[in-house]
């Protein structure tokens, strides 16, 4: 089965919080001022962090149930 | 999810920027924009600032969601590229120690008092009319050439707000930049690979 997520690049987010205050779930979180994080345990790929970055580098990942294990 | 206290600091920012216009002097708490965030920062407590309470950031989602001026198209990868992020901090901050220099040359005397705000480092807008009488003139002079930069600084974030999503001075804005330089380096270890 296929779930989606959102992805964060690590290099390219600039730590404004804004995806954190957008997810129902809280399922994004700033890591030690440095990058926000999703956890893919919770996150449902809703993309409604995706709209709300200010930078436009939240993307919508497809992972497939095999991937999903590793993570 | 229930507003606490700090969604309503957009209030603050507003108040700031219109009491510039009636009092100059007032333009001496913007200090604080600068010496919270990068307090919080050096102390530990990450990004809280740009995070929880920067006014200004909930001053753009305001207009640009709930007011609906935003265009909110996609932000261009140039804004969030680190040469154009660290580019602008080091432009800023040059323009900042400009300012310093132009208070020191009042405070010295060599200089005078020039009662204008200067918006996006290049047009002098007169603003006599916010200047109180029988103040030193070196500490009107803070506030002129700090005011100018919290002016300049809104204009541009309205700028992209206004083309690409709400926060999109978030993205580029300094003191975020900082914050997060700062971050970074207190995190070494765990932050190689960013």
């Amino acid at each position: 089965m296929v779930k989606k997520y959102a992805y964060i690049p690590k290099e390219n987010c600039v730590a404004c919080g804004c995806c954190v205050k957008a997810c129902p779930r809280q399922a994004v979180s700033v890591i030690k001022g440095m990058y926000a994080q999703v956890d893919m345990e919770f996150c449902v790929g809703c993309g409604l962090c995706a709209k709300a970055c200010p930078a436009s580098i939240i993307k919508q990942k497809e992972v497939s149930g095999i991937e999903e294990k590793m993570v | 999810m229930k507003k606490k206290w700090y969604d309503y600091l957009w209030i603050v920012s507003v108040l700031y920027l219109i009491l510039g216009f009636f009092n100059i002097l007032f333009a001496w708490l913007g200090l604080l924009c600068f010496f919270i965030p990068l307090g919080i920062s050096a102390l530990g407590g990450g990004k809280l600032y740009c995070n929880k309470f920067c006014g200004r950031g909930q001053l753009f989602e305001l207009l640009g969601n709930r007011l609906g001026l935003s265009l909110k198209r996609t932000c261009p990868s140039i804004l969030y590229s680190k040469w154009f992020r660290y580019g602008f901090l080091v432009f800023f901050l040059i323009m900042f120690f400009n300012m310093l220099i132009v208070t020191y040359l009042v405070w010295s005397g060599a200089h005078e008092l020039s009662r204008t705000v200067t918006l996006l480092w290049t047009f002098r807008l007169p603003w006599h009319f916010a200047y109180p009488a029988a103040v030193t003139p070196w500490i009107a002079q803070f506030a002129f050439g700090f005011y100018s930069v919290m002016l300049t600084s809104t204009v541009l974030g309205l700028v992209t707000m206004a083309f690409f999503q709400p926060r999109s001075w978030c993205v580029y804005c300094p003191m975020g930049t900082m914050t997060q330089l700062i971050c970074k380096q207190k995190n070494k270890k765990s932050c190689r690979s960013v």
